[in-house]
């Protein structure tokens, strides 16, 4: 049963990746990263069951990285809206300031 | 996984499982910004009903509240706060960029599964969670995590201040 969590959450993170890395919609890329974060959850929680030495310290590492996630989405729609004042676009392509 | 036997716990994976790669699968292929976050509502619920699964209803819980409920509701903000019409034009340099991401993609799911498969996986052990997941999880948060948990707090009154600093309108 582990390996089947193991693939879908493998799964889940590559579709993640394929977001950040081909989509162009700022929005759509935060979304991407995360349904990474969720697989990696996912994983956590697995092992914590089904692992070699099954414990509450799974739970706790996903909680902890739930919480940190939801710190991040809210900073980053934040920067997403000052961006989104600043260039009036929500292309990533047309955030290319640091661009050497 | 040659033998399945088809019991409870395969069923439900399986449903939870297909509607968490469908919904992340419609995130991809959607055109919509609303549309996808909703269909990537479908895959963050169905994350919480594989946490149900696998005993952790106090994750479930939280996870539905915090991504379900917060996350989704934030991007629905974010979107409706920016502009959405324009069209994503064709180019040549951004098919090459979808098509190597998407190499590069199933070139690291590729590895994760030859992991996966040729790994030795502990058999399955009897766990008990405790009878009453969230006391548990409260316990330890408590006594052998409090360090991170007050940490934690920190992180997100600064994330709290400085998401409201980044966003707040600039007097002119």
């Amino acid at each position: 049963m582990l390996a089947s969590y193991l693939t879908l959450a493998a799964i889940l993170f590559c579709v993640g990746l394929y977001g950040v890395l081909a989509k162009r919609n700022t929005v759509v890329v935060l979304l991407s990263i995360e349904l990474m974060l969720n697989a990696a959850n996912v994983n956590l929680v697995a092992f914590s069951k089904y692992g070699v030495v099954p414990s509450l310290s799974g739970h706790m590492f996903a909680l902890f990285s739930i919480a940190v996630g939801a710190a991040e989405a809210a900073v980053g729609i934040a920067i997403l809206i000052m961006l989104y004042r600043a260039r009036g676009t929500v292309n990533v392509d047309d955030y290319d300031e640091l661009r050497g | 996984m040659g033998n399945v036997e088809l019991t409870g716990e395969f069923v439900a994976f399986f449903v939870f499982a297909v509607m968490i790669i469908s919904g992340s699968v419609f995130m991809i292929s959607l055109t919509k910004v609303v549309h996808m976050v909703l269909s990537l509502l479908a895959a963050f619920i169905g994350v919480a009903g594989l946490f149900i699964l696998l005993e952790a209803e106090f994750l479930a819980f939280v996870q539905v509240l915090i991504y379900a409920g917060a996350v989704a509701i934030l991007m629905i903000f974010g979107i409706m706060m920016t502009k959405h019409q324009e069209e994503e034009k064709a180019t040549t340099k951004r098919a090459w960029q979808e098509g190597l991401a998407a190499v590069g993609a199933l070139a690291l799911f590729g590895l994760l599964f030859f992991a996966i498969r040729s790994s030795e996986l502990a058999p399955a052990q009897s766990f008990e969670a405790g009878e009453d997941n969230a006391l548990e999880i409260g316990k330890l948060l408590f006594t052998n995590y409090v360090i991170p948990f007050e940490l934690v707090s920190v992180l997100l009154t600064v994330a709290f201040i400085g998401s409201i600093v980044l966003a707040k309108k600039e007097a002119e």
